[in-house]
């Protein structure tokens, strides 16, 4: 059961990305009016814009927040090939009676030469890092040594994927068993290179990152890709948002003491959906990794879930303005919901519609 | 505002109706599954479960007993009629002694029905009787009774006609005071009554059906509920948590009767391997919903801990997530770490806060969360604002912190330095001045405070110097001499690389020629003082 919450965006173009930061109070929008917005949720669930400025010279093609031991610090990429980090400052004490803050920039990343498709940061145990990824195909990631210090990166990494990358993933998992892991998606036109999502594994002793898997089913465009939440397990979850919906596991094999390349990982496709009927543009897991949000060009964000066997289903359906689909599963017949009635925010546009983390 | 109230109240009398919805399956679980009654005791269990969820009976007897003349009342014979349906037999013959006395004449027939209601046979589980001979018991007073009808012994009086066919087990009859029995199981319950008491728990779903279509219109159809109960007459558990989770919209009902199934070993006995993992499922599934409500996520933690397999882990990912909108909160969600030995989670949830703190500039506040947060890095730091703005402003903010840090001072070296600093003003104030020098000095040979620091410190010296007393022994005079020199000595080389105004070069000058002439002075008067032979 699902309560639909409109919110008048007032970016003056489309929304590209919607990101909530890590304990779901707080909201970024980014939008092809170059611009970014901030929401803050009120004690009473109302969310108001308490920033709004102009970040980059282009379309602005994806916001995100770092981990809040690392303060309140975004990061934006943008089609005028740069990235950007910005911080917000605490404001003067009037500004903060109108609900207000600053947000300044702390450094402009310009090394990419095409536009910058996607911008995340590392899982936060690895330090404060920054990973981008270009439509030239080059990732790159940075570092900033000095976490009170925000105006200084080093690039530390720079691949090159061979194919125009769309998006990026890194494995949340902080295990000592698994080492740094990203996945990058690739929306490329170009059919002789087959798979369209690689992953990246980083190497101790050569001290960099090099190709562990392509997925060679994944031959369409690939808009976007998700790593869900570790949970403890051996292996690794993908959520990849192409012309349908696909889970994969991929389980590491077990390494030889002697072999020193990335870990063989078998990969098994879990799950494959197709009920979108339309390009996928979006996947996002919730904090546990039991539910999937997915949205395509149907104008409609669908639910899934696996039950204790691990078959997934469609737990749920909502069209674009927030209203369910008629005759969708998991409709209340006679009972209804006593505790726990969720909250989905939709926005103006179909493509940038994310999973809180608090809906369960 | 109606409105309002109106949608208030109607949401509330839906939330009552799947309140009593869920009251009745878990009582019918309670009963078939838990209790597991053999045949015999099983009907009278079945019989308590549905005079407990019928308590309109009760209200119209009330009515109707306090009414001026009870027997004349309109729903006299419901009454009645209502607890033979229910087996209440006692209270049916207390109602029909009040219509006896209204009709001397019938007083044969009323005789009659009371002797057949006194003696209907109801089975005693504790007792000695066994099931057959209870069985024979129950087929000759059942006898009995169709000899009554057979010999239209209530010919006259319709009503008792009507309550001696219902003693018989006619199900026609039954069906005619469908609005009594008001449900299809109540039908059920009464039919079995009245018909096989001795009914075995393996026979019972085949009346359950037959019952279920036997009383429902052709036109209407199941509702989910009667799905539910039906899947409990035939013992699928499966199937009633199934049904069960699809007709609710959240985890609490079926979490909880699969956690009571599963410890009491029904789930295994079922033959399904994965038993134990459907109820850590379901109760993943619960817990993870109560953890976003603002207040009941701390019920979610207990529940967490009784998950054996992934409990742990999904407290981790949750706990993290719950907002930290004010210290009390913060420090309630660390209490629960610390309680289970999450020490990342204290360790981030710390740091959150200390982060947050520096950012409003309440360094107190910043400080002692990084100092629980075991991060000595970002103590350090923290120190370095503080001192700074002692520097900038000559006084220290947040004292009562600084003074009480006991053993937490060995965080960081600048923290520590913080600390004893602070003490040395402390001892100064309180004129303690020969422990103050003592302790000044040891901040700089023992090189806890850091070089930046120095020339603030040897400045801070100045007034033990210009004491009339003399403080500083001559040895100690000495060390301080040499610690202005190491500083000259360095900030000379740094001078050369770091350009300074002409105006700070003079101060810097100005303040080492007085430390100079004061130590100097200090000096002279110390080895007088320590060459003087005590008179």
């Amino acid at each position: 059961m699902f309560v639909a919450r409109s919110i008048a965006a007032d970016h003056k173009d489309l929304i590209h990305d919607v990101s909530y930061d890590f304990h779901g109070r707080r909201m970024a929008t980014c939008s092809s009016d170059q611009s970014v917005k901030v929401w803050d949720k009120s004690e009473n669930g109302e969310w108001h814009c308490t920033a709004s400025w102009k970040t980059h010279s282009g379309s602005v093609w994806r916001v995100t927040w770092a981990h809040p031991e690392f303060g309140q610090v975004l990061a934006s990429c943008s089609f005028d090939r740069t990235a950007a980090v910005w911080e917000e400052i605490v404001g003067e004490s009037n500004d903060k009676q109108r609900g207000l803050s600053h947000w300044i920039k702390r450094t402009t990343l310009v090394d990419s030469r095409t536009s910058v498709t996607d911008v995340k940061f590392a899982p936060k145990h690895m330090g404060l890092m920054l990973t981008t990824c270009s439509a030239d195909g080059v990732v790159r990631i940075y570092e900033a040594p000095d976490v009170m210090n925000l105006s200084q990166w080093s690039l530390q990494h720079e691949i090159s994927c061979k194919l125009s990358c769309s998006c990026i993933s890194w494995n949340p998992s902080s295990s000592r068993a698994h080492p740094p892991m990203f996945a990058v998606g690739s929306d490329d036109s170009n059919v002789t290179y087959g798979g369209k999502v690689q992953i990246y594994e980083y190497n101790e002793n050569t001290r960099k990152y090099s190709k562990a898997e392509t997925l060679m089913t994944v031959t369409d465009a690939v808009h976007d890709i998700a790593f869900a939440p570790n949970l403890g397990r051996s292996f690794h979850v993908l959520a990849i948002a192409t012309k349908d919906v696909r889970i994969f596991k991929l389980v590491p094999m077990r390494k030889e003491s002697t072999s020193t390349g990335p870990t063989k990982l078998e990969v098994q496709i879990v799950a494959q959906f197709d009920n979108h009927n339309s390009q996928v543009w979006r996947v996002s897991w919730n904090i546990t990794s039991t539910l999937l949000a997915s949205s395509g060009d149907d104008g409609c964000v669908r639910l899934w879930k696996a039950n204790y066997m691990d078959n997934w289903k469609c737990t749920g359906i909502l069209k674009g303005d927030g209203s369910p689909l008629t005759g969708s599963s998991g409709q209340p017949t006679a009972m209804s919901t006593v505790v726990g009635s969720s909250v989905q925010t939709s926005q103006s546009t179909l493509n940038g519609i994310k999973k809180c983390q608090t809906l369960c | 505002m109606e409105e309002l109230q109106q949608v208030a109240a109607s949401v509330l009398v839906l939330q009552v109706s799947i309140l009593l919805a869920i009251e009745l399956i878990w009582n019918l679980c309670e009963v078939l599954f838990i209790d597991a009654a053999p045949a015999g005791s099983l009907l009278l269990h079945l019989l308590d479960w549905v005079r407990l969820h019928k308590a309109d009976v009760d209200e119209k007897a009330r009515e109707v007993l306090q009414s001026e003349s009870p027997a004349e009342h309109r729903d006299y014979w419901d009454v009645v009629v209502s607890y033979v349906l229910q087996g209440r037999l006692e209270e049916a013959r207390q109602m029909l002694v009040k219509q006896a006395a209204l009709q001397p004449a019938a007083r044969s027939m009323y005789k009659l029905i009371d002797t057949l209601l006194s003696r209907m046979p109801f089975y005693n589980p504790g007792g000695n009787q066994t099931l057959t001979e209870f069985d024979v018991k129950w087929r000759h007073w059942h006898d009995e009774v169709n000899r009554c009808l057979q010999d239209n012994s209530f010919a006259s009086n319709r009503h008792l006609e009507i309550i001696c066919k219902i003693l018989a087990g006619d199900e026609d009859t039954l069906l005619e005071h469908k609005e009594l029995l008001s449900t299809w199981y109540h039908f059920l319950v009464t039919r079995l009554l009245f018909s096989h008491p001795t009914v075995k728990p393996t026979e019972l779903h085949y009346y359950a059906q037959s019952c279920l279509t036997m009383f429902l219109d052709s036109r209407s159809v199941p509702e989910p509920l009667d799905n539910i109960l039906l899947a409990a007459f035939e013992f699928d558990i499966h199937q009633v948590i199934k049904d069960c989770s699809i007709a609710l919209n959240n985890w609490w009902f079926v979490a909880h009767l699969t956690d009571l199934l599963d410890h009491c070993k029904l789930l295994q006995s079922h033959n399904l391997h994965f038993g134990s993992n459907l109820r850590e499922f379901l109760l993943l599934e619960y817990a993870s919903g109560l953890f976003t409500h603002h207040s009941l996520w701390q019920l979610a933690v207990d529940y967490f801990d009784h998950c054996p397999e992934f409990g742990h882990v999904y407290l981790e990912l949750q706990i993290e997530r719950v907002p930290l909108d004010t210290e009390r909160k913060a420090l309630k969600v660390l209490r629960i770490c610390d309680q289970r030995q999450m020490s990342e989670q204290v360790r981030s949830i710390c740091k959150i806060m200390a982060m947050r703190a520096l950012r409003n500039n309440r360094l107190g506040s910043a400080l002692s969360w990084s100092i629980r947060a075991k991060d000595a890095a970002f103590a350090t730091l923290i120190s370095e604002r503080f001192l700074q703005d002692y520097c900038t402003r000559g006084t220290f903010s947040d004292l009562d912190l600084i003074d009480n840090l006991g053993p937490a001072m060995l965080l960081s070296d600048r923290l520590t330095f913080l600390g004893k600093y602070r003490e040395f003003h402390k001892l100064y104030g309180e004129k303690r001045f020969g422990e103050a020098a003592k302790l000044l000095l040891s901040l700089m040979t023992a090189k806890i405070a850091p070089r930046s620091f120095w020339m603030t410190l040897l400045t801070d010296a100045l007034p033990l110097l210009e004491q009339k007393e003399v403080i500083f022994s001559a040895d100690q005079t000495h060390e301080l001499m040499f610690c202005l020199e190491e500083l000259t000595s360095c900030l000379n080389a740094s001078a050369l690389g770091s350009p300074k105004t002409s105006q700070d070069e003079d101060i810097e000058l100005t303040k080492v020629e007085l430390l100079r002439l004061s130590l100097a002075r200090n000096l002279a008067m110390a080895i007088i003082k320590e060459g003087t032979v005590e008179a």
